[in-house]
């Protein structure tokens, strides 16, 4: 016995060391990943490394808000001119003029290679004409006017024809010199990391760097402010983008896993506290937790080579079971011993119940492994080890540290009160109770019929763990900025970057009638900023000697009001155009262009991806919203440029749709989890009916919480279904409780209850406080397992047909 | 001695040619009791690059308080609309949103007939120096933009009206250009 003790612990310990070993070398992951579903098909896999590493993952937008528009102002520039010169980030774009010298100065040099209009005819003495004609046209305006000065030098107008290629996006508004909202109650600014979106550590350096930033440029228009009003409210700053959310979700995640673990442990602890009065057989209590949550973690290590932040956030639903096992042991067996069964009677009485309890949640949670969200799948894998070891800690280890028995408060009072209170529904006829449950599921899965259209959430962001509120900010201040929300974009793909500058070029041809047609309202194209090598060569072709462009443009100017002999430096300009080499990514660097394009290029090893984000056609009225793209139009245009590898996406409609695959597949998973339970009880219990009494109060809380919650206005995610599994996974051990000590009586019965009911408050305590976490993810599955699992206990002791009634009731017993 | 008196003379007769500072005020409220108007305009473009002027036509719509849209027909269409401090140009299908105070060569061009048309005298004096002569019946005023950045483009502009009409607006630029726009009451629809 000594030896077979020492060795249990031994093995116990030894796994206990390795499992530690293992915990402390795991990589832990603490970005929002675990909820973007691993991709199958690589459209969708652009989608998800977009959101996770492209461009737009890089923008912070930042607005200041309240206190006076000029002070704002102020900020602005203050707070732009700082973070220029930080190394963070590569662009800082607050519609300051800053780079327009040198944008102005880039396009200017290169503007036969970049003007889309530089063909061979244009340099013909006819085309000269026309060209000519229009830019003199145009000095009758203001714009021209302004180029009054590069006529000389450009008389056919290629900057204008340039400047026109690249503002098809409509630009925010401008006061005081910088961007404001379209009400003008906020200033803005954006800011490009330099960093990757995915990299949280350098986003959250970022976003210090701009708050110290707008510290500092407050304290300096401080004495602006006070002179201004002498009461100055406030300029506050807010910060939106990918960055922001990526920053604030770990930080929430890792907040809500410490500190609801801790809060649900202490909370657990007490509660075990009152009811066993003793600290040791508490500690002894946990041991089964912690080791559970140890070996939970190693798995999750072992299995998928990162743990997921938030899959530590989970754990809690570890506890939530895991502690069972050992409330179980401590307050049953002394009962069991009492009851003069041989060596080790819970063991034998006790233990195949618990068994088949855990083993029917172990089969509810392996369904989440196939899972295409890894955050489900090592829920699933974290679940079924912690479980396992929990279990076999109990069974194994519990009764070797307490060879002496162990001395805890007797429950067996609180459960004869708890007999009292539901001996009413107890006196109740069978079938009178199961006309109940059958009418109260009827009920439930009417409403759930009824409710049918708007039961599941459709959209991918619902699972995302940023609040809505801030979704609807950064949708707010996107619509300030007028950038593109970039919901429709065609996409390009190939395999070197001057192939999809191609592509990108025949799409852009291909796309250019629909705007006439009002279609789309303009698009965004990486080629206008730098143009295929292959375009730029033809346009550089296409450029006459300087002899034959001389005579040419003598013969277009006869007779209009310029003269040739003043044309003498477009002469020269053509002349240095043809000798000019190529522009290269590289030549944009020290442009607002280099950003713009960067926007638009994806490269993901070894493919490319040219973006061409779509604009919405204008309202037809000022105040009415924009008209929907009429995909069908852009998908015809787009075949008959040929096959260039284009293909238009709708992201919001496409990342929805890639959400209800999964939501989809979470189903059927859980519904083969279910199934796998039926099967498990079945073969156990050896009787369909047992098996059938033992689901039917786990179905009946299933169905009444899920219908609750629809009622309530909540649209069920994948997380509220995880949750209805983990409903059947604790139930079937109270379920499973009841049905095998159906026979007891009196005190043993009391007994069961009280335990089953201690097991129970400990569960909708740990998820209760689950449901009070400010991510959402977590929230759902709180707000559904907590009262989920009260509703299984109950209906499983109400359900669960006694003998007792009529030998002595309760009532008795209490005397 | 009569030579000296008659400069003397002519300069009292200018000073009391030139108007008082409230008939400037009588004018610029007579003109901001205007909530909309709606002229022709012709304008011509005097430019030492080209050989002849370039002259356009179209429609000026002015709505209180400080909306004005330029609406050129000929010789191509274009339109400029001005609301608060945001110039929206729309030629063929681009458009192009600025802000004003940024671009100080067009800035005078503009602004110098809506701050006249909206009769706010604060905002005219912001901008220019205004000096006023004639009277309501034939007045002219003459804007040198206050700021040097704006001045570096634009000289002066010089408006001529007759009660609350504008009648010729004439714009000199720094280098000798000038332009002259020609306003008629609004024919057809």
């Amino acid at each position: 016995m000594n030896a077979r003790r020492t060795g249990v612990i031994a093995v116990w310990l030894t796994c206990l060391a390795l499992a530690a070993l293992i915990v402390g070398r795991a990589r832990y992951i603490t970005d929002l990943s675990a909820f973007l579903p691993e991709s199958p098909t690589p459209m969708q896999r652009l989608l998800v490394d977009q959101l996770r590493e492209g461009p737009a993952s890089r923008v912070i937008l930042i607005a200041l808000e309240h206190g006076d528009a000029t002070i704002r102002a102020r900020i602005s520039v203050a707070m732009a001119h700082r973070l220029r010169l930080d190394r963070e980030f590569s662009g800082i774009e607050n519609g300051e003029p800053v780079t327009a010298e040198r944008d102005r100065e880039f396009l200017f040099r290169h503007r036969y290679l970049l003007s889309e209009a530089v063909t061979a005819q244009r340099f013909s003495a006819a085309g000269l004409r026309g060209a000519i004609e229009e830019t003199i046209a145009g000095l009758a305006s203001p714009e021209g006017l302004m180029l009054k000065a590069l006529v000389p030098r450009d008389p056919t107008g290629e900057m204008l024809q340039i400047i026109d290629q690249m503002s098809q996006v409509a630009q925010p508004r401008i006061r005081d010199g910088v961007w404001v909202s379209a009400d003008g109650r906020r200033t803005l600014l954006i800011a490009q990391t330099a960093a990757a979106g995915s990299d949280t550590d350098a986003q959250e350096l970022a976003l210090d760097a701009i708050r110290r930033a707008f510290t500092a440029a407050n304290r300096e228009t401080a004495a602006a402010a006070a002179a201004a009003a002498p009461e100055p409210r406030r300029v506050q700053m807010n910060l939106s983008g990918p960055a922001v959310f990526a920053v604030a979700a770990r930080a929430t995640i890792q907040h809500a896993a410490v500190r609801l673990s801790i809060a649900s442990s202490v909370l657990v602890a007490a509660l075990l506290l009152v009811v066993y009065r003793s600290p040791r057989v508490l500690i002894l209590g946990l041991l089964p937790v912690a080791t559970g949550a140890m070996a939970g973690i190693a798995a999750v290590a072992l299995g998928f080579g990162a743990v997921h932040g938030v899959t530590l956030g989970f754990g809690i639903t570890l506890i939530g079971e895991s502690v069972d096992y050992s409330i179980y042991f401590f307050t049953q067996s002394a009962a069991c011993t009492s009851n003069g069964a041989a060596q080790r009677p819970w063991q034998r009485q006790r233990w195949p119940i618990v068994r088949l309890g855990m083993l029917a949640s172990v089969c509810g949670f392996a369904s989440l492994l196939p899972s295409g969200f890894p955050g489900l799948a090592q829920l699933g894998a974290y679940s079924i080890a912690g479980l396992l070891a929990a279990a076999a800690v109990t069974r194994f280890v519990l009764p070797e540290l307490t060879p002496g028995g162990i001395e805890i408060r007797d429950i067996t009072p609180w459960g004869l009160r708890l007999e009292g209170l539901i001996y009413p529904v107890r006196g109740m006829s069978a079938a009178a109770l199961w006309s109940a449950a059958i009418a109260t599921a009827g009920m439930a899965a009417l409403v759930l019929y009824h409710q049918r259209d708007a039961l599941w959430d459709r959209e991918l962001s619902s699972l995302s763990p940023i609040p809505l509120s801030d979704q609807r900010y950064d949708a707010l201040l996107r619509s300030d900025l007028g950038q593109a929300t970039a919901l429709d974009l065609v996409v390009v793909s190939g395999p070197s970057l001057e192939s999809v500058l191609r592509g990108a070029e025949r799409a852009a041809r291909a796309l250019e009638p629909l705007i006439d047609e009002k279609v789309i309202g303009g698009f965004d194209n990486p080629a206008s900023y730098l143009p295929s090598l292959a375009a730029q060569e033809a346009r550089r072709e296409s450029l006459p000697e300087r002899s034959v462009l001389r005579e040419n443009l003598a013969k277009a100017t006869a007779g209009l009001a310029l003269r040739s002999g003043q044309l003498t430096p477009f002469l020269d300009d053509v002349e240095s155009a043809r000798r000019s080499a190529l522009i290269t990514p590289q030549d944009l660097r020290g442009t607002s262009l280099a950003a713009g394009f960067g926007a638009l290029i994806l490269h993901q090893r070894d493919r490319w991806n040219a973006l061409l984000p779509l604009h919405a056609p204008v309202a037809a009225a000022p105040a009415a919203a924009a008209p929907d793209i009429d995909h069908a139009r852009v998908r015809q245009a787009l075949a008959g440029a040929g096959s260039i590898g284009a293909q238009l996406i709708d992201l919001k409609v496409e990342s929805d749709a890639l959400y209800m695959g999964y939501l989809h597949e979470a189903i059927r998973l859980s519904l083969a989890g279910l199934a796998a339970i039926v099967a498990l009880l079945w073969v156990a219990l050896r009787s369909p009916a047992r098996a059938t009494r033992v689901m039917a109060p786990l179905v009946l809380a299933v169905l009444c919480v899920a219908a609750v919650l629809s009622l309530c206005g909540r649209q069920l995610t994948i997380l509220h279904l995880v949750g209805m599994l983990l409903i059947v996974a604790v139930g079937s051990n109270y379920a499973l409780f009841f049905d095998a000590t159906r026979h007891e009586r009196g005190h043993d019965a009391a007994l069961t209850l009280a335990s089953l009911s201690i097991a129970n408050l400990c569960t909708v305590t740990g998820f209760g406080l689950l449901s009070l976490s400010r991510v959402p993810v977590l929230e759902d599955l709180g707000m559904t397992v907590a009262p989920g699992a009260l509703l299984a206990l109950v209906f499983a002791a109400a359900l669960t047909p006694r003998r007792t009634t009529v030998a002595g009731g309760p009532a008795q017993n209490r005397a | 001695m009569q030579r000296a008196i008659g400069i003397g003379l002519l300069v009292l007769l200018g000073t009391a040619a030139r108007a008082a500072p409230d008939d400037l005020d009588e004018l610029l409220h007579l003109l901001g009791e205007r909530h909309h108007g709606h002229v022709d305009f012709v304008e011509q473009h005097f430019l030492a690059l080209l050989t002849r002027p370039v002259e356009s036509s179209g429609e000026l719509i002015y709505d209180a308080p400080d909306r004005l849209e330029k609406r050129t027909l000929e010789p191509r269409p274009e339109s400029l609309m001005l609301e608060g401090d945001v110039l929206s140009i729309r030629r063929g299908r681009h458009r192009h949103v600025l802000d004003l105070k940024a671009y100080p060569q067009i800035l005078p061009i503009i602004e110098s007939i809506r701050a006249t048309l909206t009769g706010d005298r604060d905002a005219l004096e912001r901008t220019f120096r205004v000096e006023y002569a004639g009277n309501l019946d034939r007045w002219t005023l003459l804007l040198v933009p206050r700021e040097s950045r704006i001045a570096a483009a634009v000289t002066q502009v010089r408006i001529d009206g007759s009660r609350e009409h504008l009648r010729d607006v004439e714009i000199r630029e720094r280098d000798g250009d000038r332009s002259l726009m020609t306003l008629r009451d609004h024919s057809g629809p």
